[in-house]
């Protein structure tokens, strides 16, 4: 059981009044892992998370969460996973404590009142349980979202961008929060926009147009992606950007401050070129293998179109 | 996770829950909460004290050209009728018809010249009462009333030596008898009728708003994730609002009684029945519009636009058998006025159980249909 996978599930496919939004995806996530999911607005993250925790019937796939069959055994999902919505979606006119045992109650929580009153002092919201949840800061609304998704000690977080719209500070302790659920052997999904948080999870997968571009360990993305990088410095530098953009064999160019990471899929290429700028320019030319940051920036630029030659 | 979890389709804890969590949220809502109570009271005040449609103490100038004993008897008799309130004398029609342009008379009564002496020969003469009839409404009561108070009038003056002259008059009467409602007082007629549109009022609007609420903010996601059923949701954020429908209707009861002197001489399980059947069949429609608007703002559009109906074709405001064959058609689909017919008879006209069936049949088949549509359409929208 330990070895079977949390999320399962193959071909799952959903349209919506004709428009295919979730095309034959496929995907296995390992249990206890940190999950990542990207992907640029639009591309069906949301609806293959709500297909996954059974909110959503897919119209054609098979699958299975916990063990559980995604077409049949919804109820089961439901009583076993976390869900967070990407918006806040508690109710801002109950005070904290009311949403919590409110969630808690849906949940045929045992023993509510005491779980109630430890999320709450987990929270550090104890002495302010009676404020309405409406008037809290967007960083304590997710704190307080996360707590409610974790009510019923869920095996499973699915979060949907928990962190959009939320201050740097609030969001580094998300993820310190995130990371310490995971290590109590919690499975967690969740989908973002932001690279340094991609960069936190085991596991990731891209979908774009509703389609998975691209799944694995996360620190072996770049290496399927088969990206090589350079890092340029010298005087200069926005010049060097400008011209070196228009070069065939560079797919991107990214500016990390004072460095350039130039990049392209054609190792032999690229190694002309730079060796043609060594010769006639100053600059520093330095080959690195790519980092995931590269491959974000590359994934999420409309490059990944081309990717596996399917250029839709 | 128990074994029985899908032998129990329903919950009672977690219906209470979202019926705990609706009160709570009603409390908080004040503007919605004094709303509820204050609508219904406001409504009966206006329309039960403001609105009448046998209006009386209607401005009345008079032009007297003959001014004996018979002409001042038809005066006074005018006044005593309560209809008219004599605020002056005019000397010339031309003052008389500017007077009714302008407004500041109802009514203009001219005693010819040589009234009485006209009587006492026997030649009939008229009496005018110019009218402003633009507004029908205000004006027909007294204009029907005007020659029952003459002949009263007239018989009661014309007696003794001037009693030859009584003997001229059309040796017959015409007495109307206003049944259930002795003194034509609007407000016993417009007061049960208001019941209906209050709750109709209220019920719908404020379920559809709650539901599409939950749609907007987005909680709606939070409910569907739990392992909470759409019925046990539906359920408990509907029955708040019955008991709503109570609180209603016991303060409409009460006021109709201690404000109106409107009686109630039916069977009180049969009002029991209706309002019931009638508060569900509302709370259904305003689901139905959950399903349909995006928004509480489209949802308290589509409310208003079930409402105008309500009030304008269901016999509240106008007479229903007055009105052309194709408008009662769109009446007869209308709750509320089979809910009119049947609080009326019950309140007025003492009907018990027996007599509302045909009514709340009425009721009943249009809120089948309002359900078909409505458990058609949520299913549809779950996906």
């Amino acid at each position: 059981m330990s070895d079977a996978p949390a999320i399962s599930v193959s071909g799952l496919t959903k349209r919506f009044s004709g428009r295919t939004v979730v095309d034959h995806f496929d995907m296995d996530v390992p249990k206890g892992a940190i999950y990542g999911f990207l992907g640029p607005n639009g591309s069906g993250k949301t609806t293959t998370i709500r297909m996954m925790c059974g909110l959503l019937t897919p119209d054609d796939g098979t699958g299975n969460c916990l063990g559980y069959d995604i077409l049949t055994q919804q109820e089961q999902i439901k009583a076993n996973v976390g869900y967070m919505t990407q918006k806040f979606s508690l109710y801002e006119d109950l005070t904290i404590r009311e949403n919590l045992d409110f969630i808690a109650q849906m949940f045929g929580v045992t023993g509510r009142k005491k779980r109630v009153q430890a999320a709450l002092e987990d929270l550090g919201l104890a002495d302010r349980a009676a404020q309405l949840a409406g008037n809290l800061s967007g960083g304590w609304k997710q704190r307080l979202a996360l707590a409610a998704c974790m009510i019923h000690d869920p095996a499973l977080l699915l979060l949907d961008e928990p962190t959009a719209g939320v201050d740097p500070k609030a969001r580094r302790d998300f993820w310190d929060e995130i990371r310490k659920l995971s290590a109590q052997g919690v499975t967690v999904l969740v989908s973002t926009h932001y690279m340094d948080e991609a960069v936190q999870c085991d596991f990731i997968a891209y979908i774009a147009y509703g389609k998975k571009l691209i799944s694995g360990v996360a620190q072996e993305i770049p290496k399927m992606i088969g990206l090589h990088t350079y890092r340029v410095t010298g005087p200069d530098i926005a010049a060097l950007e400008a011209a070196l953009k228009s070069e065939p064999a560079v797919v991107q160019v990214a500016r990390f401050g004072a460095v350039l990471h130039v990049s392209g899929t054609d190792e032999d290429a690229l190694k002309a070129l730079a060796d043609r700028y060594r010769a006639k320019g100053p600059h520093h030319w330095e080959h690195k293998p790519a980092e995931l940051e590269e491959a974000f920036i590359y994934l999420m630029t409309g490059a990944a179109d081309n990717f596996r030659g399917d250029p839709k | 996770m128990s074994a029985g979890f899908s032998f129990f389709r329903f919950s009672w804890r977690r219906f209470l829950a979202v019926l705990g969590k609706e009160f709570i949220q009603m409390r908080r809502d004040q503007i919605t909460f004094v709303m509820m109570i204050g609508v219904p009271i406001m409504q009966l005040l206006i329309f039960g004290y403001a609105i009448n449609s046998d209006p009386r103490h209607l401005p009345t100038l008079v032009e007297m050209a003959d001014d004996g004993p018979v002409s001042r008897a038809v005066l006074m008799g005018m006044k005593t009728s309560s209809y008219f309130d004599f605020e002056g004398v005019v000397t010339s029609p031309a003052q008389g018809e500017a007077a009714l342009r302008d407004g500041r008379a109802n009514f203009v009564v001219l005693i010819p010249p040589d009234f009485e002496r006209d009587v006492m020969r026997g030649l009939s003469p008229q009496i005018l009462l110019s009218a402003d009839a633009s507004d029908p409404t205000a004006v027909g009561g007294a204009a029907s009333a005007i020659s029952g108070i003459v002949d009263t009038a007239m018989s009661e003056t014309l007696t003794g030596p001037l009693a030859f002259a009584a003997q001229s008059k059309a040796p017959f009467s015409v007495a109307v008898h206003r049944a259930y409602n002795p003194e034509g007082s609007t407000s016993i007629n417009i007061v049960p009728g208001l019941l209906g549109v209050i709750l109709s009022m209220t019920m719908v609007m404020i379920t559809a708003v709650a539901i599409v609420r939950e749609t907007e903010r987005g909680t709606m996601e939070t409910l569907i994730a739990t392992p909470v059923r759409p019925f046990e949701v539906m359920l408990g954020k509907i029955a708040p609002y019955v008991l709503v429908g109570y609180v209603q209707t016991g303060v409409f009861l009460l006021a109709a009684r201690l404000l109106f002197d409107v009686p109630f001489t039916g069977s009180a399980l049969a009002f029991f029945l209706g309002f019931n059947l009638f508060i569900v069949t509302n709370l259904a429609l305003g689901f139905l519009i959950s399903t349909v608007a995006r928004s509480q703002m489209q949802a308290m559009q589509l409310s208003f636009f079930t409402l105008l109906p309500s009030i304008l074709l269901s016999g509240f405001m106008f007479p229903f058998a007055a009105m052309p064959s194709w408008a009662q058609a769109i009446g007869s689909a209308i709750p509320t006025t089979h809910f009119l017919r049947l609080v009326r008879k019950v309140m007025l006209k003492g009907a018990g159980v027996g007599d509302i069936t045909g009514n709340m049949l009425g009721i009943a088949v249009i809120m089948a249909v309002i359900v078909i549509v409505a458990l058609r359409r949520y299913h549809q929208t779950l996906d």
